[in-house]
């Protein structure tokens, strides 16, 4: 199993960020973060509430301002160069925890207006585009109807196809599971998984640990903005050598 | 059914139900009354004064009402024909008919033409109200502002045409340069649309194209009701994106538009209309050269624009507010650049929150458009209180004609509001 993860990891980078500080005001969020993902790689992020989960993957696709340090995602830097932002932006998917559908839109055309002003898609392969990615996640039924009459997993999953037919080469998942009752769940994994089975570069925080066994190549643990200890999901469940992960692990696995 | 699985198994059914019919609906208007009107005690009690307080004044007014003169050509000759029996005296509208409409100065062989632009507006703003309609009839919605001015002040075609051709210039210009960079874009399209329109008027001028084609009429010899539409129409379809823009300005990140816009709004709002209209009446002179064709038609439109702009900022503000932060970011993750997130998934959310605030809005400044009489424009109250109600014929109709100006209003009024909430029910697609 865990070969078969190697194999689809190439020794491209996808994403490097070195010594990246960001500061709320005062308050110091993020601390020295370093961190290398290659293409193809599948790296879960955890850490207690508060710990800065959050900002670090919306610093990389510039949602937050990062105020020190280099980001450079598939080549470009991040800069306020609004050009090179944009540029990123289009190429890296993200899910949020409340999928952030836009509710005035039918559920067809929230996957095809990116597409369409972003990409200058005609808009009839974009609806093509659209209706490939909704049988993927297993919902081209319901491709007519406005996401306010959907269930929340359905929700996701359609959030889901919606970046993906902005054709990214990154997926950024920001505890996309959490909101979600537990009977939901699962639909919203297995279409995560079948994505990283495909070979997407994936950076998911999710506090799903069976998920992250499965598909991780890596697990990082964050704590008080920093990154605290990251190894290969066996090891690190297993073998965890920080106090804090220990005692983080003993809560979250314990109930 | 099931007597013989009765004794040893305590309940299990079989087959299913048939469906059956909804109970019947309670129908009928007797039992609709003893329902709605006469459920208890206190209930029916409430039905009774309030039956009696309705009599009271349909017995007062509709004797008044049905036994209304006509035909009678002034107030004398109602009383001669009422003969001291109590009675509207309703000559004085059709007597003065054309008079509240068009004011008193328009030429009547002209009265087609205001009449046939307000048919026509009609035609202009279907496509806009009802977005169902095909988007080609939104080019006769772009011509109409030019061939309603054209139709209600006359003159030479050439100044209308030549607006028209600076602003598809502008928009050309706006076009080619705001993918660049919208401010460019901005400001070179209304440069370009300036020249035009400066190397235009100095053409008309030149060849003396300026000889009129139709008729010419003055500002000042607008009036009626149709002063009413005209300011209220006007008003309101420059306020609203002006208004979106000001709501938009007033968040900006870029502190200079944002300080003007938050200046602005809150000045318009601290000062009462009426002083403004004042200004516009007296002090705009000033900062026009006399004769420079800022009449004061245009002045007045400038201040109610400018006064409702800034309502419409708020109301749209509060829309604006509403979203939720997630709908900006979902909008910035996809690639959507600022001016594509707010026009397809920003502004049409936040404008649908604000709609009853837009159109209360819109409400109110179509009947404060009446303000104007106070700056001697002859608007159908202007018109009521002055030429008809100082005329020897009509002094003293007080109630005839009040009713029917506030007729007037409340069909306009109650129309937009009705089509609010159409445009409501249609927008609703959240739960459904
Ligand atoms: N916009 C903000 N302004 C100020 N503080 C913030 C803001 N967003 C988050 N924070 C703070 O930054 C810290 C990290 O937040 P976040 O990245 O959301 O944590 P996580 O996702 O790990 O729960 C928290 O203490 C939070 O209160
Ligand atoms: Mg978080």
């Amino acid at each position: 199993m865990a070969e078969a993860k190697q194999m689809q990891v190439s020794d491209e980078v996808a994403i490097s960020i070195q010594k990246m500080n960001k500061w709320y005001g005062t308050f110091h969020v993020l601390r020295d973060i370093d961190l290398t993902v290659h293409r193809g790689e599948r790296i879960v992020i955890c850490g207690p509430s508060g710990s800065g989960k959050s900002t670090l993957i919306r610093c990389i696709n510039a949602l937050e301002e990062h105020q020190k340090g280099r980001i450079e995602v598939d080549g470009t830097v991040l800069s306020s160069d609004l050009k090179n932002i944009d540029k990123i932006r289009s190429e890296v998917g993200m899910c949020f925890q409340h999928f952030n559908l836009f509710p005035h839109l039918t559920i067809l055309e929230n996957c095809t207006l990116a597409p369409i002003w972003v990409r200058k898609t005609p808009k009839k392969e974009a609806e093509e585009i659209a209706m490939h990615f909704l049988e993927k996640v297993k919902i081209p039924d319901q491709a007519l109807k406005y996401p306010g009459q959907l269930s929340g997993g359905q929700q996701q999953r359609v959030a889901i196809a919606r970046s993906l037919c902005m054709r990214p080469r990154i997926m950024l998942f920001d505890e996309p599971t959490s909101a979600l009752d537990p009977e939901m769940i699962k639909e919203v994994l297995d279409t995560m998984i079948e994505l990283a089975e495909e070979g997407m570069t994936m950076i998911c925080v999710t506090h799903e640990m069976g998920f992250a066994r499965q598909v991780a190549n890596r697990v990082i643990f964050m704590d008080e903005g920093q990154i605290v200890e990251q190894n290969e999901p066996e090891a690190f469940f297993n073998h965890p050598q920080s106090p804090r992960t220990q005692l983080f692990l003993s809560q979250i696995l314990g109930h | 059914m099931s007597d013989t699985h009765a004794e040893s198994v305590a309940f299990v059914r079989e087959t299913a139900l048939p469906p059956t019919a909804p109970p019947m609906a309670a129908s009928g208007p007797v039992l609709w009354a003893r329902t709605n009107l006469f459920a208890t005690w206190p209930n029916a009690i409430l039905s009774i004064a309030a039956a009696y307080v309705i009599y009271l004044i349909l017995a007062a007014t509709l004797p008044w009402m049905l036994n209304g003169v006509w035909t009678a050509d002034s107030l004398r000759g109602c009383r001669e024909v009422l003969d001291g029996t109590s009675g509207a005296c309703f000559s004085v509208l059709t007597e003065r008919w054309n008079q509240l409409l068009f004011g008193f100065n328009y030429p009547s062989e002209l009265y087609w033409r205001p009449t046939l632009a307000f048919v026509l507006l009609f035609v202009a703003a279907a496509p806009v109200l009802f977005f169902d309609l095909p988007r080609k009839l939104l080019i006769f919605t772009g011509l109409y502002p030019f061939l309603a001015y054209w139709l209600i002040w006359g003159g030479t075609i050439f100044i209308p045409l030549v607006a028209l051709i600076g602003v598809i210039v502008g928009y050309a210009v706006y076009d080619r340069l705001v993918k660049r960079n919208f401010a460019l874009g901005f400001f070179s399209g209304i440069a370009a649309a300036a020249v035009v329109w400066w190397i235009g008027g100095a053409l008309i001028e030149q060849f003396a194209f300026g000889a009129p084609m139709m008729e010419e009429i003055a500002s000042r010899n607008l009036g009626g009701f149709m002063l009413n539409m005209m300011l209220g129409v006007t008003c309101v379809s420059l306020s609203l994106p002006i208004g979106v823009a000001l709501a938009l300005g007033r968040q900006s990140s870029l502190p200079v538009v944002k300080m003007i816009c938050v200046v602005f709004i809150e000045f318009i709002r601290g000062v009462p209309l009426i002083t403004l209209l004042f200004v516009a009446n007296v002090m705009l002179a000033y900062f026009f050269p006399p004769g420079s064709g800022v009449d004061l038609f245009l002045r007045v439109v400038i201040m109610i624009t400018m006064f409702s702009a800034a309502y419409i900022a708020e109301v749209i503000r509060g829309g604006l507010a509403a979203l939720p932060k997630g709908q900006y970011e979902a909008a910035d993750s996809l690639g959507l650049d600022y001016a594509q997130s707010m026009r397809l998934i920003i502004l049409p959310q936040a404008l649908k929150i604000s709609i009853p605030g837009i159109v209360n809005i819109a409400v109110g400044l179509f009947k404060d458009t009446t303000l104007v009489s106070v700056i001697s424009l002859f608007d159908i109250v202007g018109m009521i209180r002055g030429p008809i109600l100082a005329s020897t014929d009509w002094a003293g109709v007080y109630w005839e004609l009040f009713m029917f100006a506030g007729g007037m209003f409340f069909i306009v009024c109650y129309g937009i509001s009705q089509y609010s909430q159409w445009l409501e029910r249609r927008l609703a697609t959240d739960h459904r």
